[in-house]
Formats: structure tokens, sequence, C-alpha cells
């Protein structure tokens, strides 16, 4: 009898001692078992700002709402920066996320975000509920740190009256249909500078950039060992030929002229807002902008018109987005993933910071979801995101750098300080290749 | 006995000389306790903002360092990647001597020519003294975004004066054979801190220097090649030191320059290397790529590298300077 009481008592405590232990891996004991406990702090970094700032927190709130055990802080305006000096210092907060994923490579190499694979397995979550380029652009070298929070894929804005007035009955589809409606669309002073631009291809203006434009020629970076091969690859030659004849035409210096003048990108001033520019590549989340800024423009949006010889990547675009992980040395990495699994992979959470921020749903589930409000404009947007073609840039150790120097050799192409094509891709892909190695260190694979 | 006596009375001799040693090396250590102790704000400063960081970089540069990882010892690999592989290091020293070259004995004239005008002016010498000081004040971020206004090619106030007189002004920091030329006009604008100093240094020429001139025949330009000049040598010469190290050092006025001048080139919203050198290279000095590389390239190890190399040309280029200056410099009197 003795032997038994001692056994239940025995009992007893380890039910309890399994009890704790469970508690401080995952959410607290339900309220009313013990005492009310006081919810824990959470702190999520986020890059949006303002108007774009308070949606995201309206979403938040919910979740606030129905987890009464945690309370969400939820701070603006926060750059890669500002990430890895608090990782640094050991401040950083429970939760960030990073307007773009050009440095996931060295968040993932280097620890700094913690791996979510195993927190993924362990809620069954598998990254194929996300498209292809979401999945790769939140990881480098098989480790993910990151998951994709919304995304941002690109298109052509045009503006439907400009277009009635030059006789121009559907957005283009080719590169040489575009080239041709560009050139039909622009409007010159009496002295040759630019009044109106059917299109503005200089490389560094608003969202143009080479990987946003390289894509509609189906261009590859990289051989299956990471080696550049930007000079192999003839979709470069043709990207960067067809680019240059089009600045040629307009003249380079007449184009700088031209855009000194224009309005800020994220402003009601904006050119293609205020009709400067009649054709403009450009995010989805101008949709929300012109909704905002401008709404009486009457515009259309397209997906980017492609190489004539590849009919078969109409529909397809460049794919980046915000991602968001979980630093490490964090206190509360249990009830950390809890908000990063619901921001990244509710159906109903994805929908709400979409309709808000009009933003594309990165789930495959929430692409379709039927609480999306409908809008002629953004289901362009929707539909280049689910596109099997669609693609990104690629994720290395050099991070944001390696684009950029890509971008770099494009403005000096087009300001005419290249004199052959061929050979400076060829230099380019030898410094792209020793940036990267540079970048991981010696004796790094 | 009397050996004793003696022996005792050379003993309490020697131990008070041993004693008045021991005390003045007490009172010596106490001196250099306090001194120690009235010195001790700067030593901490120095060792914790400027000897602490020195070493560390030193010691980064010789290791692969993201900021996240610890670093890694690769040994010369930031060097060689310095000198032999990175495409841009080249272009950003030669833009970097470019504006050594050339805005620091702009700069030196000017002030030098600001001061000398001042010390003649008859009238409202306060006033234009305040004038020309004023843009020293300016913060430089200030500056730099009110010149790339009053410069833009379309709507800046300078071309659309020009534009009314029949010519089409230049496209200032959107050109890149006008940016460099912009920074400059911005350097000489805010020149007033060493205006002042000339200012002083030609106010406290002796004039009885000037009357001996006169007397001997020499003209304006005779008096200020003979007399002038080489009394405020000192001066000069620590004006072309100083402008030289902040040209090594040339950050702030280019990199605001060629992100507002950039202006709608966005690869992502908090990236700010598009406008890296904006136009075409032209802005990229030697600290704004190490700036880039360090803290959005998260490469801080080669960063260190690029910094130590920075350290010991500022080194090289202030000893040249000053063992040259033994041939122009004339410290009258006064010890150097």
């Amino acid at each position: 009898m003795r032997r038994m009481r001692w056994a239940a008592v025995l009992a007893g405590v380890l039910a309890l001692a399994a009890t704790a232990g469970a508690a401080a891996g995952s959410r607290a004991a339900p309220a009313g078992t013990a005492a009310k406990a006081a919810p824990t702090p959470l702190t999520i970094w986020v890059g949006w700002s303002a108007r774009e700032l308070s949606v995201f927190k309206q979403v938040v709130a919910e979740y606030d709402k129905a987890n009464p055990d945690v309370t969400v802080n939820v701070v603006g305006s926060i750059n890669d920066n500002k990430i890895v000096a608090a990782i640094r210092a050991g401040t950083a907060p429970d939760v960030v996320s990073s307007f773009n994923s050009y440095n996931v490579g060295t968040y993932c190499s280097s620890g700094g975000w913690i791996n979510l694979a195993p927190l993924m397995k362990e809620s069954h979550i598998s990254a194929s509920m996300f498209p292809a380029a979401t999945q790769y652009y939140t990881q480098y070298n098989g480790v993910r740190c990151a998951l994709p929070l919304l995304a941002d894929d690109y298109g052509l804005y045009y503006n439907k009256v400009m277009f009635k007035k030059a006789g121009i009955t559907s957005p283009p589809k080719t590169m040489s249909e575009l080239a041709a409606d560009a050139k039909k669309l622009t409007v010159r002073n009496a002295n040759g500078t630019i009044k109106v631009a059917g299109i503005d291809p200089m490389i560094g203006f608003y969202e143009n950039v080479p990987e946003r434009w390289v894509t509609s020629f189906g261009g590859k970076w990289q051989d299956s060992k990471g080696n550049s091969i930007l000079a192999q690859d003839p979709a470069w030659t043709k990207w960067l030929n067809w680019h240059k004849s089009l600045v040629d035409w307009f003249g380079y210096n007449n184009l700088v002229r031209f855009q000194a003048g224009l309005g800020d990108e994220f402003s009601a001033s904006n050119a293609f807002e205020v009709g400067k520019v009649a054709m403009n590549l450009d995010g989805e989340w101008r949709v929300a902008f012109i909704q905002a800024e401008h709404p009486n423009l009457d515009y259309g949006t397209a997906p980017m018109p492609v190489d004539d010889a590849h009919p078969e990547l109409y529909g397809s675009g460049y794919i980046n987005g915000t991602i968001i992980g979980i630093p490490k040395n964090g206190k509360h990495t249990a009830l950390a993933w809890d908000l990063v699994k619901y921001l990244t992979t509710n159906s109903h959470a994805l929908a709400e910071l979409s309709n808000g921020l009009r933003n594309v749903p990165t789930t495959k589930a929430s692409a379709t979801s039927p609480e999306i409000k409908p809008d002629v404009h953004f289901a362009t947007f929707i539909k280049i995101f689910t596109n099997p073609k669609s693609s990104t840039s690629p994720i290395t150790a050099a991070g944001v750098a390696y684009t950029n120097q890509v971008q770099q050799f494009a403005t000096k192409w087009q300001a005419g300080q290249v004199s052959n094509l061929q050979s400076g891709l060829t230099q380019l892909d030898k410094q792209l290749n020793a940036m990267v190695s540079q970048a991981k260190g010696p004796g790094v694979p | 006995m009397s050996q004793g006596t003696v022996a005792g009375g050379a003993f309490p001799a020697a131990a008070l000389t041993v004693d008045r040693r021991r005390a003045r090396r007490r009172a010596a250590w106490r001196r250099r306790g306090l001194v120690l102790l009235f010195m001790s704000p700067w030593l901490v400063g120095f060792g914790v903002f400027f000897g602490y960081p020195l070493v560390m970089s030193a010691y980064l540069s010789f290791n692969h360092y993201d900021l996240l990882a610890p670093p890694r010892w690769v040994g010369w690999a930031n060097y060689h990647y310095l000198f032999h592989e990175d495409p841009q290091v080249w272009t950003a020293v030669k833009n970097t001597i470019w504006l050594i070259c050339v805005l620091v004995p702009l700069q030196v004239l000017f002030a030098f020519g600001l001061a000398v005008m001042l010390t003649r002016a008859r009238m409202g010498v306060g006033v234009f003294r305040t004038v020309f000081y004023l843009p020293a004040l300016a913060p430089p971020v200030a500056a730099t975004l009110g010149f790339v206004y009053i410069l833009n090619p379309v709507t800046g106030p300078v071309n659309v004066i020009l534009g009314h007189l029949g010519i089409q002004g230049p496209l200032w920091f959107q050109d890149p054979h006008w940016s460099k030329p912009s920074l400059v006009g911005l350097g000489l604008w805010g020149v007033g801190t060493v205006m002042v100093i000339f200012l002083a240094a030609v106010l406290d020429v002796p004039k009885q220097l000037y009357e001996s001139a006169e007397l001997d025949g020499a003209g304006g330009w005779a008096r200020m090649r003979w007399v002038t000049l080489p009394t405020i040598s000192p001066v000069l010469l620590f004006a072309v030191i100083l402008g030289v190290i902040q040209g090594l050092q040339y950050f702030t006025q280019a990199y605001v320059a060629a992100g507002v001048a950039a202006g709608q080139a966005s690869q992502a919203a908090d990236v700010t290397a598009v406008s890296l050198g904006y136009p075409l290279d032209s802005t990229l000095f030697y600290p704004v790529l190490l700036y880039e590389h360090g803290f959005t390239d998260f490469q801080m190890g080669y960063a260190s590298a690029m910094a130590m190399l920075l350290l010991g040309v500022s080194f090289c280029v202030t000893l040249v300077i000053i063992v040259n200056s033994r041939k122009w410099v004339h410290y009258g009197g006064a010890a150097r």
C-alpha cells in the first residue's frame, strides 16, 4: 500500500515536470488551469511604414486577439543594416522581416537567422506550398532560414488613353512590339527633347534593373556549379542589344535630362501616374498607389512583353519579395515560430495583407483565396506569380552586390562605355565569380 | 669600538640617503600618477575610440567576417582581392586622387584669396566675414541636398536661368563629366573654416615687414610673394594636410549627392547600392566603396583591409608633405 502511494506521488511529480517542460517549449497552459500568467511580449520588425505599416498592424492585431498568451509589438521602417546590427548586439527582436531576399545568403550561411526546417517539419509544413521561385529565394545552399511574406512581381503598366490616341489597341506582347509602341507613343518637344516617353528603358530608372528585363528574354545567370554564364547565354546579349538600340533611339542624354524632371517614384508625382510615360515596368503594388493617388487614371496591366523568339515566356515575370525569419539567440523561439507560421501560411492573414498592401499572397492556396478582393489590374500579377516560368535572380554569398555588379555593367553599356559587349560580359563573369569566392572566403566551396 | 662608532655614525647617514631616494621615487610616482589621472579621460577615449578599433580593424583585415558569423582567418586573401580582383577599387582610387588634386589646391587658393580680400575691405568687414563663413555652418547633408536641387538639370534655378539666356545648362550631378566639378563647387562654397584660419594668419603678419618691403621698393605681388606667403606658410601647410586628409576621407557629400541624383532608381526599398557612384561610377570615391563593402555587402573583413590601405596611404602622403614642407615652410624664430 505504501509502495502504491509512493508510485502515485512519483507519477504526479513526473507528470508535472513533463507539463512544465512542454509549456516552456511551446505555448503556455490554457488560462484557468492555473493562475493567469502575463502574456509574453513578442516583437516583430518589418520594413513597411506609414499606411502600409498600419495594414500590417491590423493583421497582427487579429493574431494578438486570438492568442491572449502573447502581445505582439510591431516596429516598422526596418532595413537590413538595422537587422544585422541588432543581431550582432544581441538585441534582435523575436521575428524579423526584410523587404528583399538579396541577403538571404548571408543570413542563412552565418546562422544569423535560424534554420526553420526543423520547426516546419514539426508543424508539418512543406515548402512546396509556395511557388518554386519563392522557395528558392528564401533558402541558401539548402538551409531554409526564411519564408516568403508576400511577393512582388513585375509587369507592364500602360496608359489606355495614350494607347487609344496613338491607335494602339492592345498591350505589346513581344519586345519588337514594345519598341515600336514606345516610339509611337513618344512625344518630343520642338528642340528634340522628350516631352512624354513611350517607355523609359534606362537601367536605374524607377524599377528598371537587369534582372527584371532579362527574365523576358529567358536569361540564365549561373551553371549548375554556380559559375556565372552571362557571356555564354545568348539571351543576355540579345537583351542588352535590344535595350541599347531603344536607349539610342531616345538619345542617352535626352533620357537623362527627361528623368531629371520626373517626380519621385513613390509619390503622387510618379511619372506613369501623371502621364509622363505611357508604359512602365513596375511592381504589383503600383495598383494600390494609383488607387490612392490617381483613382481616375485609365490604365491597364499586362505581363511584360517577351523575346520574339520565345513567345512561350509570355505570362511569366520576375518575382522577389518580402521575407521573414527568426534571428538567432531569440528567447521565445516557439512563440516566434507560431507568429511566423501564421503570417506566412494562413490564407486569411495573407489575403488580408494582400488586400491592404496589394502585394501578391505567397502560398499557392492563398493566391486563389476567395477572400482576395477581385481587381482586374491586380489579377495580372497573381497570374504572373503562379506562372511556372516566372523566375528570380540568384541567391549568392555576395548578397545584393551580385546583381548590383550586373547593373553597373548594364548602365555602362547603355551609356556607350562598353566597346565590346562579348568581352565585357566575359570580364563580368570573371568578376562575379571572384566576388562570390571572396564573399564565401577561401576554402569554402 | 671606534670602528663601530664610525660604522654606527655612517649607517644612519646611508639609511637617510636611501630614505630620501625612496621618498623622491614615491613623489615621482605620485606625480606620474597624477599626470596619468589627469590624462585618463583622453587615454580612455583614445584607447576605446581609436586604439582598439585600429587594432581590431588590422586583425579583421586578415579575416573573413560577415558581421554575423565569427571571424575566420584568411591570411592575405582580402588584400589579394583588393589589389587584383575588385573591379571597382581602382575607379574609386582614381576618383579620390582626382578630387584631392583638384579640390585641395582650389580650396586653399579660394580660402586664401577670400581672406586677403577681407583684410582689404574698408566697409562692412564683419558682414562679409559672416557671409563667407556661414556656409561652413551648414550640415554637409543639407548643403548637398541644396546643391543637387539648385543644379537639377530641368527644374534647378541655375539651368532655368541659363535657359532664359538661351543656353542649355549641363546635366550637373547627372553627368559623369560634371558630377565631380559640381562636388568641387560644393566644397568651395563651404570653405569658410579654412578662410577664417587664413584670415587670422594674414592679419597676424607684422606690419613692419610690409613697411620694410615697401621701402625696398616691393610692389603688391612682391609683398605677397616675399612677405605674406612665407609668414603664413605654416598655416598653408596645415590647410594642405587637412585638405588632403579630408579628401582621402571624402564620403558624405558624394554619397548623398549620388543617392539623390540617382533618385528614381530602386532595386529594393532599402538597398542604396544602386546609386553607388552615380552617375557611371563618377562619384565612387574610396571611402564610399569601403562603406558599401562593409555595411551593405556585410564584408567587414574586406572593408577592414581597405581601411588599412587607406590608413597607410594617409600616413605616407602626410609624411611626404611634411618632409617636403621643409623647403617652403618658414617658422621664423618659433620652434616647430
